[in-house]
Formats: structure tokens, C-alpha cells, sequence
């Protein structure tokens, strides 16, 4: 048989087995994947969407740190129940600023990706410290400690830094201030000057999140963090852009 | 050894010491701070192995003792890699059964370091990559030095892989607990972890290169196309998928270098094709070349094996995208990797239907070997998972399974039962011949393995699909008033009994490997027990075990 014939080529040489390996395994990936990042219409442009501030990355990391998403996504699905349980359905864009993405693929827990504002930050806080003190049923482990762990504020400047570098686009202003901004969005009081921060930062909280305004905790950041999550789009509007951006075919 | 050269590597360990002192020092974070301590030990302890084992007189022994002479196959770090293998199953399996229990009983939680979120990825990365990994680095070494009757190239280099390896296990594992992690699933490692695993792994390729450049066969068998293809295939897909900016260097945070959509896609061509090129692809060669071994029977089909290794590698890093249905990933992705999900059905039982076959004139063996039956077994299960991966990548059905713990059963009947018992299965395949023993120590105690793993794993699957369709239908269900019937929190309680179910079968399956540790542990002790025998196994002949040494190849070596 032909084939088996030809095969023995390969059979022979590791080179051109090891090539053709190559060339067999990198074609499925370049096709998938290559055109994410020129495809205009990969990620539709939305109002409101900004990086996240320096108090709420801070958070972020700390829900990376913790392996979150083992139990929690971050991604609604197009789906009736799914809408009316979580809000509707997340779009491209809202994840455009997140390194790394943190969609999930279990939901253990409930979905995340509007939780901000649904409940108080006393509820979250006593949540984090014990979840089945607010929500019997639930398995969720209990966090008490990171209401006890001081916030690291020394990395805010080189995290911002890092993360301009891959592409969040964060100003000279906003990287100087990283270390000032984390600490006011947390104690308006600290003497910083708010409005300022907010006209940099669109639809930032500023308040104490933790209920204890003396310290700042990493429970501060990881709260800030959960009730900004889906609040910056205005959905309803980005629903209007995708009517019109099915009209002009894109 | 050399005055001279014990002297540089003291030097060397040294200077490693003093730069894990530094770091540590000026670290900015605890897991940093850990990892380099975790260093600074090692080092300290191979200054010490080092000086120790320096002897004018004596030549080198222990645990870097290079091969005998020409005449012998370089087995130890495949002796090594066993042990390694055993252990990390153990870990694995121990961390799998407790946090299945934390899930049922969420008392078990200790804050900070054995929270569910910490120990998950401890537990994934022990079973793939550390069992898993050692047994496919273990048994690589020992195929390919068979199959090319030569012996190990640069042996030096190898005994770097090993314990390279094992460093990476180690920083990997313990960097979860501190909280160093990427969380993005299978590829959690931090930068630094992941650099140093980039080493290893070239190293590991140069070895299994230089190997099959050494052979005295003309062809390169079968199995060996399936270890290259997972060689380099790992390498590419762990090099782009952990492309990051740290933060500091003597920080473990990094950012990846993608966002959002783009970085779903890349981690999920990454994490699906971890499934397939780490979890399918090597344990197949793993099957090419045991099962023939221990049924003493020829390969059903060369043709068709070749169409399913090429179909099968093709097709394999398209299905990425299934893991993303009905997300913000763009739909033309979506239904490509759903497309190619179902064909992959077909080269999946190719392979499943090419192993099963060896076994044809040889089925009565399924009755009186153990390790037989517990390959058959392994290649059953392959083949369940690998028609039950398809169907749930197919959209309609993935609606309802996606986010529920039918993926975790469908995941883990693909683990326990084709990677973990193939695997065993080789375990008990090499101990008496890597130990030179006669058998194992006892057939009846891998008959007692057997069972008890495929009961484990049926109470596990079971229970899992009657939780995922369970989790799926209470989330979507609507009463006549139009309303959504279940809070999230009446989903959670609804699954109790069936985690302690699955919590249960995870015990079982647990059993079974300490069994087998009991069993290994014997065998090398030079035990033999005297039990009823259950069949004829094929004799151990070490005459016949060795390289083809000395002359040269009867046709030169591409």
C-alpha cells in the first residue's frame, strides 16, 4: 500500500517526524487563534469600560491568589435562566482589561460576573468571614483572615507598570498615583483628592469597605474588587451599539 | 570523581545557596520568599551529597550513579521515576479525597493554606503532572532505549530531568498553598516555575532525540512517534499559553500577557490540548508498547495506527474552543472546536479499537492476569471518555452540562480509568524488571487493585453524572408562574449525598493505590508471597533485556 510505503520515510527519520508533528499540531491554532487579535468584531467596543483601579486589581489579585475560579465563573451565558439569575449576559469587552481572564468553567458557587452591587459590603464581609452564617447551604470555606491581613500597598506602582505593558492602558498619572489612589479608595478621608481619582477612574466606589476604616485589609481590596464586577457597562446601551453593528454587517 | 570537579559543583550548589539567600531576603511576597527557601534547602543539601560523595578512591555511587557499561540499558532513572510515580499518585489521590470531602463536609477548610481554592490546583497538578508526568517521563525512558536497542544518551542530562522535575512538582505544588498562583486552569505555575520547567523540558527532548539518533533499528516504533509529538507539542503550548510580565523580579505575581477573549482561547487551546497531548497521546504510546509486551502479541494494525496518530494529533488542537460554549468567545470559534470535537470521536476509538485488538488469540489472558485485565479495562474507559467528550462538546448538550460536575465525572472517568489504571498497569509492568525480581510479589493483591479502582470509579462517574444533570436542570427550571423555581443555594444542597458518594468512591480508588504501594514496596524488597497463581504470566529473561552494544548499526541512523 502507497501510504504505508511513503510512511516509512517518516519512520526513518526524526527530523522529518518531528517536522511534520510540528506542522500537524501548529495548524488548528494559528487558524483559532490568530485571527482573536484582528478580527475587529472579536471584542464590539462598549461604553464605560476603563482598567481597573489600583484597590480593585489589588482584589483581583487576591481572588486570583485565592483560586476562585475553581467554584465561581465569570461569564453569563445567553440563556433565559441565566439572565434573569445573573444579569445579562456578559459581553467581550467587559473582560478586555483582565490579566488573566478569570471565566471560569465550574460553578460551585454562583456566578460573579454582576455581582457588584447586589449586596451590601456588610453582607460580603460577613460572608467572607462566614458564609454559612448568611447562607446556610452553603460550602464556601470561610476567609476571616483576609480581614486581618494588611493590604500590601508597595507593589501598587510596579503592578501598574506591568500591567501597562501588556497592554492596559493606564496613564503616567495613573501609575505615579497607583499608591496614593489605592489607599484613598479605601479612606476618602486619607486627604487625597477624590474627584480627581474618580474623573481617572469612571464609576469608582470610594468608601470604607471592610467596616473598619482604621486599617486597610486585603477584605477591603477583595470587597472593592466584587462590587465593582459588571457595574461599569451601562447593558442596555451596548444592547442598542449591537443592534446597530448587526445592521451594518459587521 | 575528581577533586577538581567535586570542588566546582560545591562552588556551583554554593553560589545557588547564596542567591536563594538573596532572594528570600528581599522577596516580596511570602510564596516567593517560600520557593526560594525551598531552594536555598536543596542546594544546601547537594553541597552536602556532593562533598560526602567525594572519594578519591571509590567511584561514584548512589543516587547519581551513571550506567554500568554499554552492555545495559540506563534504568535508573526509570527506577527512579517509578518511585517518583507511586508517591505522587499517592499525594494526589490523598489530596483528591480531601477536598471531594470538603466539598460534602466544608468544615474540613482550614484557613488560609487548605482552603478548596488553594488545594484544587495541588490536587490537578499532583495527578497530571507529577503522576502522570513521572510515569510518562519514567516509561519514555525505558520504551525508547527498548524499542531503538540503545542505550540513554547523555545520561548525565537525564538524571537532570528527574530531579529537574521533580523541583518543578515541588515548587509548583507548594507555591498553590502559598497562594503563587496564574489561575488559569492546568497552567497555574508561576513565571519563574514555568521558566525552570522550560529548561527541563528541553533537556528532556534532547535525551529522548539523542536517544532515537542512537538506535539500531532502522524504524522508529510506534509509541516513539507518540512521545515525540507530546514533546514538542507540550513545549509549544506551554510556552505560549504562560507568556506573562512579572511584576517584580523577586515577586511571584505576573500578569498574562493576554486579556479576556484572547487569553480564554489561548488557555483553553492550552488546557484541552494538556488533555491531549499530555493525558492522550503519551499513555497511548504507553499502550503501544505494554499492551504488546504483556500479551505477547503483536500490534493489531500498523495502518491503522499510522492514519490514527496523524488524524488524532491533526485534529486534537482544533477542540480547544468547546470549553468555551455560548461565551463571549466569537461563534465561528465556537463551532469550529464543536466540529472538530465530534470528529475526534473517530481516531479516539482508532487507537481504543487498535489496543483492544492486540489482544485478539490472547483474550483468555483477560481471565487469568491481572494487569491483562486491568489494561483492557484502562482502554474500556478510554474509549467511554472519549465518545463522552465529543457528546458534551456538542452545543446543545454542552448548554446543559457546561459549569456542572457531569464535566468533572466525564474529566475523571478519563483520569482514573484510562491514565490511571494504563498507568498502573505499567507500574506493575516494570517493578520486577526494573528490580530484576520474578513477578510481582502478589497477583491476587493487583486483582484486589483492580476492583477496587473500577468500583471507585464507577461510584465517582455514577454520582457525577447524577449531579451535573441534577446542578443543570434545578438551574433552568421554571415554575407554571413563570419564575425560576430553585435559589442557587437549594442547587448546592441538593448534591450532598452525592459528593459524599463521590467523596466515597475516591476512597476506593485510594485503596487501591495504597495496595498497590504495599505490592511495589514488596516486590523490591525481594519478596515473593505464596499465594494460589492465577494464570501463566510471561517470564522475566534478563539475557534478552539489553541494548545491542559495541558494533555498529546495521543502517546508519538518519
Amino acid at each position: 500500500m502507497g501510504l504505508a510505503t511513503q510512511h516509512k520515510k517518516l519512520e526513518k527519520n526524526i527530523n522529518l517526524l518531528a517536522i511534520f508533528s510540528f506542522i500537524a499540531v501548529s495548524i488548528g491554532g494559528i487558524v483559532e487563534i490568530a485571527p482573536l487579535f484582528w478580527i475587529d468584531n472579536t471584542i464590539e467596543e462598549v461604553e464605560g469600560m476603563r482598567p481597573y483601579t489600583p484597590l480593585e486589581q489589588a482584589g483581583r489579585n487576591i481572588y486570583v491568589r485565592e483560586g476562585c475560579y475553581a467554584c465561581h465563573s465569570q461569564m453569563i451565558r445567553p440563556f433565559r435562566d441565566e439572565v434573569e439569575r445573573y444579569g445579562h449576559y456578559s459581553l467581550a469587552a467587559e473582560s478586555m482589561y483582565d490579566h488573566p481572564f478569570q471565566w471560569g468553567s465550574k460553578r460551585t458557587g454562583p456566578d460573579l460576573a454582576r455581582v457588584g452591587g447586589r449586596y451590601s459590603d456588610e453582607w460580603h464581609v460577613q460572608h467572607l468571614e462566614d458564609p454559612q452564617s448568611v447562607v446556610p447551604e452553603s460550602i464556601m470555606p470561610k476567609y476571616s483572615f483576609l480581614g486581618e491581613t494588611p493590604l500590601n500597598t508597595d507593589n501598587a506602582f510596579d503592578m501598574l507598570v506591568a500591567l501597562r505593558r501588556v497592554g492596559v492602558p493606564y496613564s503616567d498619572r495613573d501609575i505615579g498615583e497607583a499608591m496614593a489612589d489605592m489607599i484613598l479608595q479605601a479612606d476618602p478621608d486619607s486627604g487625597g483628592d477624590v474627584e480627581d481619582f474618580q474623573q481617572r477612574y469612571p464609576k469608582a466606589q470610594v468608601r470604607d469597605f471592610d467596616g473598619d476604616p482604621s486599617k486597610l485589609t486585603e477584605m477591603d481590596a477583595l470587597v472593592a474588587y466584587l462590587q465593582m464586577l459588571g457595574t461599569l457597562v451601562d447593558v442596555d446601551s451596548a444592547a442598542a451599539q449591537e443592534r446597530l453593528a448587526e445592521e451594518k454587517g459587521r | 570523581m575528581q577533586a577538581e570537579a567535586a570542588l566546582g559543583r560545591v562552588a556551583l550548589w554554593f553560589v545557588v545557596l547564596v542567591l536563594s539567600v538573596i532572594l528570600a531576603g528581599t522577596a516580596r511576597d511570602t510564596g516567593f520568599a517560600a520557593h526560594a527557601t525551598i531552594l536555598g534547602i536543596l542546594a544546601f543539601v547537594m553541597i552536602w551529597v556532593t562533598a560526602s560523595r567525594f572519594d578519591p578512591l571509590g567511584k561514584a555511587q548512589g543516587f547519581f550513579k551513571m550506567p554500568e557499561g554499554p552492555s545495559r540499558y540506563d534504568d535508573d532513572p526509570v527506577r527512579w521515576g517509578v518511585l517518583a510515580t507511586m508517591f505522587w499518585a499517592l499525594v494526589g489521590l490523598l489530596a483528591g479525597v480531601f477536598i471531594a470531602s470538603q466539598l460534602a463536609f466544608p468544615q474540613l477548610n482550614i484557613e488560609p493554606y487548605f482552603n478548596f481554592g488553594r488545594v484544587r490546583p495541588l490536587h490537578t497538578s499532583a495527578v497530571i503532572f507529577a503522576f502522570g508526568g513521572n510515569i510518562l517521563i519514567a516509561s519514555s525512558f525505558y520504551v525508547v532505549q527498548r524499542t531503538c536497542r540503545a542505550q540513554l544518551a547523555f545520561p548525565a542530562l537525564a538524571r537532570f530531568v528527574f530531579w529537574g522535575y521533580q523541583l518543578f512538582i515541588v515548587l509548583a505544588a507548594s507555591g498553590y498553598l502559598f497562594g503563587v498562583t496564574q489561575s488559569r486552569e492546568y497552567a497555574e505555575p508561576e513565571w519563574y516555575v514555568d521558566l525552570w520547567l522550560t529548561i527541563v523540558w528541553v533537556a528532556y527532548l534532547i535525551v529522548f532525540v539523542g536517544t532515537l539518533a542512537r538506535r539500531k533499528e532502522p524504524h522508529i516504533y510506534v509509541a516513539n512517534w507518540f512521545y515525540l509529538s507530546f514533546i514538542i507539542t507540550i513545549a509549544m503550548l506551554h510556552i505560549v499559553n504562560n507568556l506573562a510580565v512579572p511584576v517584580a523580579w523577586n515577586g511571584s505575581l505576573s500578569f498574562s500577557a493576554f486579556a479576556g477573549v484572547q487569553d480564554a482561547l489561548t488557555q483553553w487551546w492550552y488546557g484541552h490540548n494538556a488533555v491531549a497531548f499530555f493525558l492522550t497521546v503519551p499513555f497511548l504510546a504507553m499502550m503501544y508498547y505494554f499492551v504488546p509486551k504483556q500479551a505477547e502479541r503483536p500490534v493489531y494494525s500498523y495502518r491503522l495506527s499510522i492514519i490514527h496518530f496523524w488524524s488524532l494529533i491533526f485534529l486534537y488542537i482544533w477542540a480547544g474552543p468547546h470549553h468555551l460554549h455560548y461565551t463571549a468567545l466569537p461563534d465561528w470559534a465556537q463551532t469550529l472546536g464543536m466540529v472538530f470535537s465530534v470528529i475526534l470521536w473517530m481516531p479516539s476509538w482508532g487507537g481504543m479499537i487498535n489496543g483492544l485488538m492486540t489482544l485478539n488469540g490472547a483474550w483468555d489472558k483477560v481471565r487469568t492476569d491481572p494487569i491483562i485485565r486491568m489494561m483492557v479495562m484502562a482502554m474500556a474507559f478510554y474509549g467511554m471518555a472519549t465518545f463522552e467528550g465529543p457528546m458534551l462538546s456538542i452545543k446543545a448538550v454542552n448548554s446543559l452540562s457546561h459549569y456542572t460536575d457531569w464535566t468533572v465525572g466525564h474529566v475523571h472517568s478519563g483520569a482514573l480509568g484510562w491514565n490511571g489504571l494504563i498507568s498502573f498497569a505499567a507500574v506493575y509492568f516494570l517493578v520486577p524488571r526494573l528490580w530484576k525480581r520474578e513477578r510481582m510479589y502478589s497477583l491476587r493483591l493487583i486483582n484486589w487493585h483492580f476492583w477496587l479502582a473500577t468500583l471507585g470509579i464507577v461510584f465517582y462517574a455514577a454520582s457525577m453524572w447524577v449531579a451535573g444533570i441534577t446542578q443543570g436542570l434545578m438551574w433552568r427550571e421554571y415554575g407554571p408562574d413563570g419564575y425560576l423555581v430553585n435559589s442557587f443555594a437549594e442547587t448546592v444542597a441538593a448534591l450532598h449525598e452525592l459528593y459524599i458518594i463521590r467523596a466515597l468512591g475516591g476512597v476506593m480508588y485510594l485503596s487501591g493505590a495504597i495496595i498497590m504501594g504495599y505490592n511495589v514496596w514488596m516486590t523490591i524488597g525481594g519478596r515473593l508471597r505464596e499465594e494460589k497463581p492465577m494464570g501463566a504470566m510471561p517470564a522475566y529473561d534478563p539475557d534478552k533485556d539489553r541494548p545491542i552494544a559495541g558494533s555498529a548499526s546495521p543502517e546508519p541512523a538518519e
